[in-house]
């Protein structure tokens, strides 16, 4: 029967490689997902198969969890997925620190690689978990969405974790449970304190490592219970997470530490250039006469949009511009939105087909052929000043060079800054027009204007 | 056991870089919620620790486990799910 076991983690660890493989291409990503899920059902019947086991609390832990789990896939909104992930995250995280707790409950001298393991599964389980929860009140707006910053921050941080290291070398010695509960205390509060200082612009990083986290701790999880299929499968989610959040950092010009340790600016002084010159407001029914004789329009996409809940508007009106002969594409920056792949999420709920969803390379080269750029609550990511202005924080951002399309439009709720605080010198250009008001109702008028 | 655990641990890791490495920034989204479903096999260790004959403080921190486990992994591909269903292609449509 061990054997039979073992052989069925086997095949589960290749269904979760080949998921993940298949999740790589738009094609082949839902087959992917499935044959993934199918994986983890492998895994889990294989486990009951161990012998002697008591099944009466295995059937209702699953039995809660799965009613649970459905119900909050089944209810939430798109634009509400940024939040469902962290949650799903953080609970994942706290699964692993318990399963790492349960087995010292049920094994309490562990030996010293256990132990080792134990400390590990608890501490990046409980940063997971707190970590993901902070994230989640956040995201949903039920905590201020800024940077919360006070003095001796990082000598505190740094403290908790000296103090972490030194509880995991008792615990490992000495097996104390003190020990282990103080570990469990600080891990949680590190989770907290790592994230409370990250502004929401910068939550695409943020999800992205707590996912290779979430995954970690799954891994270590594995190391207690010597499990090879929570090893493997925890490792690619670790590995493919950390991906994601180099991915995610490049989009910003920026590296994994000064996300996560320095606070937005403040480790480089920059300010940028003051911006002389005004913005320049337009009517809907300005935009119209030129939407309607533009031959190439693009969508520039951000959190705004999300905001607004304006996706839907927004694919109409692409829909009648095509239908009025013009060539209508969306680009969508990588850290657009709260995160990874935030705006390609929405587009696609509102019907857009995929094609039409093109990758920041890809449109920037042909963007100066670009008739119409309509930018949808945008801002750093098309801020000129990346590219210009040596002396901007953002300096270096790799942007959407949406001021180079003919005509402008800039959809934005009133004349304040980005997260970032930064002036958008796009907004003061040549060929600028802003339209202020709710994204959604300004999309809807220009509909109304061309149904006219 | 352990040196083989951690070659396990080595090789999984490589495999994932190799295979994320190329996803388009679409699917980010997606595989970001696929992938945190996977990080529910830590179900597999909530169902050892529920499962066991005796030992109370065990059992309990199993199955609060299993319930957060579960949650993290029916929900999970059951969303990824929903999104992926959204995501089509032009050709879908004709």
């Amino acid at each position: 029967m061990e054997s039979l076991i073992n052989f069925a983690y086997i095949i589960a660890s290749i269904l979760f490689i080949y998921g993940i493989k298949m999740l790589g291409s738009a094609s082949t990503a839902r087959r992917g997902n499935q044959i993934s899920s199918l994986g983890m059902l492998i895994a889990v019947v294989a486990v009951l198969l161990t012998k002697d086991m008591s099944y009466t609390w295995i059937i209702v832990g699953l039995a809660i969890g799965a009613i649970i789990g459905a119900i909050a896939a089944k209810r939430v909104q798109m634009t509400g997925m940024p939040e469902l992930v962290a949650l799903f995250n953080g609970f994942g995280g706290l699964a692993s620190l318990l399963v790492g707790w349960a087995e010292y409950a049920a094994r309490p001298e562990p030996p010293a690689v256990t132990g080792a393991a134990m400390v590990l599964a608890i501490l990046i389980g409980g940063i997971t978990f707190t970590g993901s929860l902070i994230a989640y009140l956040k995201l949903s707006g039920k905590m201020g969405g800024n940077a919360i910053n006070f003095g001796g921050q990082k000598a505190l941080n740094a403290l908790i974790a000296l103090a972490i290291i030194a509880l995991g070398f008792v615990f490992v010695t000495s097996h104390a449970s003190w020990a282990l509960y103080a570990l469990i205390g600080l891990s949680l509060l590190l989770g907290v304190l790592a994230v409370i200082p990250i502004g929401g612009g910068d939550m695409p990083v943020v999800i992205a490592i707590l996912n290779s986290f979430s995954g970690l701790a799954a891994s270590a999880a594995g190391f207690v219970i010597e499990n090879n299929v929570l090893i493997v499968a925890g490792c690619l989610v670790g590995a493919s997470g950390l991906i994601l959040s180099i991915i995610m950092c490049k989009a910003m010009n920026r590296t994994l530490g000064n996300v996560l340790f320095g606070s937005f600016g403040a480790a480089t002084g920059k300010t940028g250039k003051a911006v002389e010159g005004e913005m320049k407001a337009a009517s809907v029914e300005d935009a119209y006469y030129v939407l309607e004789a533009a031959q190439s329009v693009v969508f520039v996409p951000g959190y705004g949009m999300a905001v607004a809940q304006a996706q839907h508007a927004v694919k109409e009106l692409a829909q009648i511009l095509e239908d009025n002969g013009a060539e209508v594409l969306f680009a969508i920056h990588p850290v657009a939105g709260r995160m990874p792949g935030h705006m390609n999420v929405l587009l696609a709920e509102a019907d857009v087909p995929y094609e039409q969803l093109a990758e920041m390379d890809d449109v920037n080269p042909i963007m100066s052929t670009v008739d119409v750029a309509i930018v949808i609550g945008a801002n750093d990511v098309v801020n000129p000043a990346a590219v210009e202005d040596e002396s901007s924080p953002i300096y270096g951002m790799p942007i959407i060079k949406v001021y180079e399309a003919r005509t402008v439009y800039a959809l934005k709720r009133g004349q304040g800054a980005g997260f970032s605080g930064l002036v958008n010198t796009l907004f003061f250009g040549e060929n600028t027009r802003m339209l202020y008001g709710d994204a959604k109702e300004t999309i809807t008028g220009l509909v109304a204007q061309f149904k006219d | 056991m352990l040196i083989l655990l951690l070659f396990i641990f080595v090789l999984a890791g490589f495999l994932g870089f190799e295979l994320i490495q190329k996803v388009p920034s679409q699917l980010h989204t997606p595989l970001m919620s696929g992938s945190n479903a996977i990080s529910g096999i830590t179900i597999v260790g909530a169902i050892i620790a529920s499962g066991a004959l005796d030992g109370k403080m065990g059992i309990i921190l199993g199955v609060i486990a299993l319930i957060l486990a579960t949650i993290n992994v029916v929900g999970g591909y059951m969303v990824t799910d929903r999104m992926l269903a959204m995501f089509h292609s032009k050709k879908d449509d004709k």
